[in-house]
């Protein structure tokens, strides 16, 4: 068949990356196309600042769940070490120190998660469910009601200048994710640990015996993603030059959102960090275009929902529609033998 | 199938794009026209400018009455005074939501922003840039006060807070303990008010605050803090909200036998949603003022900015329409008036 | 902790019958696991603080209860069928807002009809829920987080900038969770007996069982012939109706909704139910362990205000908490199943 020539000749053809990338490209053209700021280099550094921790969060993200795991604290760990950073600036602590402080704090949150998921073997869901509650009461601790507001201008700056040489389109935050996403990347798509990882999701047992350490690479992915998402709290905070326990409540859910819509498979084992980087574009695209052409805000839930369910469902849906044609050739079949 | 499956998703979009394109042509309100500067018909006042009103998230009734056309709000002046308009928000109370919102605002050509700040500081940089491309800021019910050009304030903070005290002072002999439901904890306007009413206790040296607990502005959260001060302290005698959805939730709490009358209620509320407990006497009176007037000066202050006839510096003067005349104090303050009391015998008269 | 696969109509006699003893042994010492920690809980804040068991706390816990616990229930229903139901607060919230503006639209309106009205609206999305699950193929947990967000959206753009006040409300409805009998809410009677007949239900009858087949080995019960399609559709439907009650309810305790109501509930209803002993990953756990895991969370949360600490700590005792539970729960399955194949083992012999 014709179809299938095209299919081995051109398998990038048909994958679901490249879908994507068309949707990015169409949300571009059309956002443009309604509005003429879409595309100007003030938006898109408005842009970069709004969802650049988010996507900084989904790149772990991406790795945890291709090894079949999920991790729902992210958020909670961005408050926390945003909280941390507040409550040990008030007390004068050098900001050094501070950064130190907080990387080995969201690297021992994040080894909570890994330790309990490997060695006791708890499901990631609830681990993360309740690490995510916790991390949440540590914040609400550390600052109670209060807010601390009186970061060095050096530090908030980054909330509002681009990185300098860059022309005014690009933030620290998208720099960040740009560098961590490259780095992601080659590890995930061209290191036998990335080989491993996706063994780890296809299938957990063959991965053990194929001598992968199955427990060990999650631990640390599990790490991983404590420091990345301390420093995304970090970023977070100097971007709003606020510190208050509620920083980063909810975004959890954008971040797995985003990973879904990326194509990657919540059940492990498929997946690719262009697809996650793809998945942010369309995700902060959507969002950012209908701010811009006056959409309804108050829809835009229903557009975020939509938008997720679209992505996974069109793929799931194909055993639906074989088993309809097979029910109706079933059917025909019947009559004709009556 | 792969194939067909782009096309799919590709579909949709084909779909999607005239919408957008169609809802891009027309916005609430007025359709857009160029910022120009043209001899307007209100005196010298621009027509012509595109005015965002940015309240700290949509869908929240009080600021659906302080913004829009219908109930004489902010964007009523703006469609009054021949501007363009429109109300924007994100969907959730935090600087993180409001941002897009404020940045998209300036991406479309604002000449004006009408905002209630969710934080004090996070929306600086934001507002900074704004004010740096001559967008007049006006902040309205909520400030930031080191980055904006004017405040209008609903009352002066120094009178909402002594009130809120004298008014539960009165219904309580003026002594025993009392406690606040507050929102928020980095709500601006909510620690004014309440270093205020530590102030004006000091007149009361019978009465002390033995907590402050916070509501978040949801009124489960509300609820429970408020049962939570009931059973922490069995003697207190009054509660102050200042909040329009921490007041009716504690009223909620307070309505049943055991509390109504031996704990006294008030705050700040809408006259809709506390006419329940006025009338069965949970709540004897609370204070607001007019959202709608609220928003409704706070729009012509911006089109006065934004066209150059004031810049906000203290002892100018305007005129804000059917509102009458003001002036601007202090740290570029603007006040409506006093805070309104609301009884049993005026409650039924208001509709919002 | 796996449930003993049943074929339909079989006589539960010999081998299998003490295996399946022993799980229900183990299902009992769960819940009597949760008892014995709040009735500890309750004693020692009574003893530290006496004002904590007074009446009016007794009735504020209970109602706030009541909501979570049957949020809980339908919640175990999915989750024992291997399944997540994310959009139980989305649901909760749309319910709370259309059922309770029925009154300002239509006066004089029966209160019966409003609850019904929050039901169905609560089931008409359970079943969309349990469709896109079960007949779409697609995990639970992507399913019910985009209707999350879509149902939460939907109620924005319905609400708008309105909500629903107390002064619109017949007091008959806002008496509802007031009413008391011997200083017990009539609401927690009531739903204690719903959480009964969910219970029985489970336990008991046929298509109730095969629930916790299909979370166990989904594979096997479909093999054995379980329609399990039907019966996750049914879980999901069960549990949106519940959220959609659980709506209703939730307007006649605070009185004024907006568009606000519910948010962020599903996280503390999936905590409460894990807490309660309902094994994530499906096939054990029962609806009163989790319905006493919200109990236990809603006393945490009053004893740590009656005894004046910050209830900042609220939250992060709620976190250690579930992992607590899941943890000994790990520990506990790892002894069982190792009990039963030495059982098994020794009958071999």
């Amino acid at each position: 068949m014709q179809s299938e020539n095209v299919r081995e000749r051109l398998p990038w053809l048909f994958r679901w990356e490249t879908a994507l990338a068309i949707i990015v490209a169409a949300i571009a053209v059309i956002g443009a196309s309604a509005s003429p700021q879409f595309l100007t280099a003030n938006n898109l550094f408005n842009l970069g600042l709004s969802n650049g921790e988010i996507a900084i969060m989904v790149l772990p993200m991406t790795l945890i769940i291709i090894t079949g795991e999920i991790d729902l604290s992210v958020a909670s760990i961005l408050g926390m070490s945003s909280c941390l950073l507040g409550y040990l600036w008030e007390r004068h602590w050098p900001m050094i120190v501070i950064f130190v402080v907080i990387a080995l704090v969201g690297l021992a949150a994040g080894a909570v998660n890994g330790l309990l998921i490997t060695r006791l073997g708890l499901p990631s869901l609830a681990v993360t469910i309740g690490t995510l509650t916790l991390y949440a009461g540590v914040a609400q601790i550390l600052l109670g009601p209060t807010t601390v507001a009186n970061f060095p201008a050096a530090y908030t700056n980054l909330g509002v200048n681009a990185v300098p040489g860059t022309g005014n389109a690009l933030t620290y935050s998208t720099l960040a994710f740009a560098v961590l996403a490259l780095i992601f990347g080659v590890v995930l798509h061209a290191t036998p640990v990335g080989r491993g990882i996706f063994a780890m999701g296809a299938s957990p047992e063959a991965a053990l015996f194929a001598g992968i350490r199955v427990k060990r690479i999650k631990t640390i992915l599990f790490m991983i993603s404590g420091l990345v998402c301390a420093f995304a709290g970090v970023l977070y905070t100097f971007r709003l030059s606020t510190a208050v326990a509620n920083n980063g409540v909810g975004l959890e859910l954008d971040v797995v959102a985003i990973v879904l819509v990326g194509g990657i498979s919540i059940f492990g084992g498929k997946g690719s960090i262009l697809g996650a980087v793809l998945g942010v574009l369309a995700f902060a695209g959507i969002q950012n275009a209908l701010l811009l052409t006056n959409f309804n805000q108050e829809a835009s839930g229903v557009v975020a929902g939509g938008l997720l369910l679209v992505s996974v469902f069109l793929p799931g849906t194909r055993p639906l529609w074989r088993r309809i044609a097979a029910h109706s050739r079933g059917r025909v079949a019947v009559r004709k033998a009556a | 199938m792969r194939l067909r499956r782009a096309t799919w998703l590709a579909l949709p979009l084909l779909i999607v794009s005239p919408l957008l394109a169609a809802c891009s042509s027309s916005s609430n309100g007025s359709s857009p026209t160029q910022a120009s500067s043209s001899s307007g018909t209100s005196g010298s006042l621009k027509t012509g400018l595109k005015v965002f009103v940015i309240p700290k998230n949509l869908g929240n009734s009080y600021f659906t009455t302080s913004d829009s056309a219908k109930s004489g709000g902010a964007l009523a002046a703006v469609q009054q005074l021949g501007e363009s308009g429109s109300e924007t928000s994100g969907t959730a109370d935090t600087p993180s939501s409001q941002i897009p919102a404020i940045q998209a605002a300036i991406s479309k050509g604002a000449n004006a922003l009408v905002l209630s700040a969710t934080d004090p500081n996070a929306l600086c940089p934001t507002l900074e840039s704004a004010m740096k491309r001559g967008i007049s800021v006006v902040t309205f019910d909520s400030d930031a006060p080191s980055c904006r050009d004017l405040f209008i304030n609903q009352a002066s903070s120094q009178a909402l807070g002594a009130s809120e005290v004298d008014l539960l002072a009165k219904q309580i002999g003026e002594s025993g303990q009392i406690a606040v439901v507050s929102a928020s904890a980095d709500d601006t306007n909510q620690n004014v008010w309440i270093s205020y009413m530590k102030q004006e206790l000091k007149k009361y040296p019978k009465m002390s605050l033995v907590s402050v607990v916070y509501g978040n502005d949801d009124t489960a959260t509300s609820t429970q803090v408020t049962q939570g001060l009931l059973e922490q302290y069995p003697d207190l005698k009054g509660i102050i909200s200042p909040t329009t959805v921490g007041l009716p939730a504690a009223a909620a709490v307070l309505d049943t036998a055991k509390y109504r009358g031996k704990v006294a209620l008030t705050g700040l509320g809408t006259p809709d949603e506390m006419k329940q407990y006025v009338a069965d006497g949970t709540v004897k009176s609370f204070e607001l003022w007019n959202p709608a007037d609220l928003g409704y000066l706070a729009a012509y202050a911006a089109v006065e900015l934004s066209s150059g006839k004031i810049t906000g510096a203290q002892g100018q003067t305007f005129t804000a329409g059917k509102l009458g005349t003001f002036t601007v104090g202090s740290d570029h303050q603007v006040l409506l008036g006093a805070p309104f009391v609301f009884t049993s015998a005026n409650i039924n008269t208001f509709n919002f | 902790m796996t449930a003993a696969v049943l074929r339909p109509g079989q006589r539960k006699t010999g081998e299998r019958s003490t295996g399946r003893t022993l799980s229900e042994r183990v299902f009992r010492v769960r819940e009597t696991g949760i008892l014995v920690v709040l009735v500890l809980f309750v004693a020692v804040t009574a003893g530290l603080q006496h004002r904590f068991l007074s009446a009016s706390n007794v009735q504020f816990v209970l109602v706030n209860t009541t909501i979570y616990a049957l949020l809980a229930l339908g919640e175990t229903m999915v989750v024992v069928s291997r399944n997540v139901d994310l959009s139980v607060g989305s649901v909760l919230g749309m319910s709370a807002y259309l059922s309770a503006d029925l009154f300002g639209g239509h006066r004089g309106i029966p209160i019966v009809v409003v609850f019904l009205a929050g039901l169905g609206i609560g089931l008409g999305w359970g079943i969309v829920n349990g469709l896109l699950v079960a007949a779409g193929r697609v995990p639970s947990l992507v399913v019910t987080l985009a209707t999350l967000y879509i149902i939460r959206g939907a109620d924005i753009l319905i609400v708008g900038g309105g909500m629903v006040t107390a002064n619109t409300l017949p007091a008959a409805f806002t008496g509802i969770p007031k009413a008391t009998v011997g200083g017990i809410p009539d609401l927690a009677i009531v739903v204690a007996a719903v959480i009964a007949a969910g219970a029985y239900y489970l336990r008991t009858y046929r298509s109730g069982r095969e629930l916790y087949a299909i979370g166990s080995n989904p594979d096997a019960a479909r093999l054995a012939g379980i329609p399990a399609g039907r019966r996750i559709l049914t879980a999901f439907a069960v549990s949106g109706a519940l959220a959609g009650v659980a709506g209703v309810l939730w307007a006649a305790q605070y009185g004024t909704v907006d568009s606000t109501a519910g948010t962020s509930y599903e996280l503390t209803v999936v905590t409460a139910v894990v807490v309660g002993g309902v094994a994530i990953f499906g096939g054990s756990g029962s609806v009163v362990g989790a319905a006493l895991g919200a109990l236990l969370l809603s006393t945490i949360n009053s004893a740590l205000y009656v005894l004046g600490i910050s209830s900042f700590w609220d939250q992060a005792i709620a976190g250690f908490l579930l992992i607590f539970a899941i943890s000994i729960d790990r520990v506990i399955q790892v002894r069982l199943t190792a009990a039963l194949r030495q059982r098994s083992a020794r009958r071999a012999e």
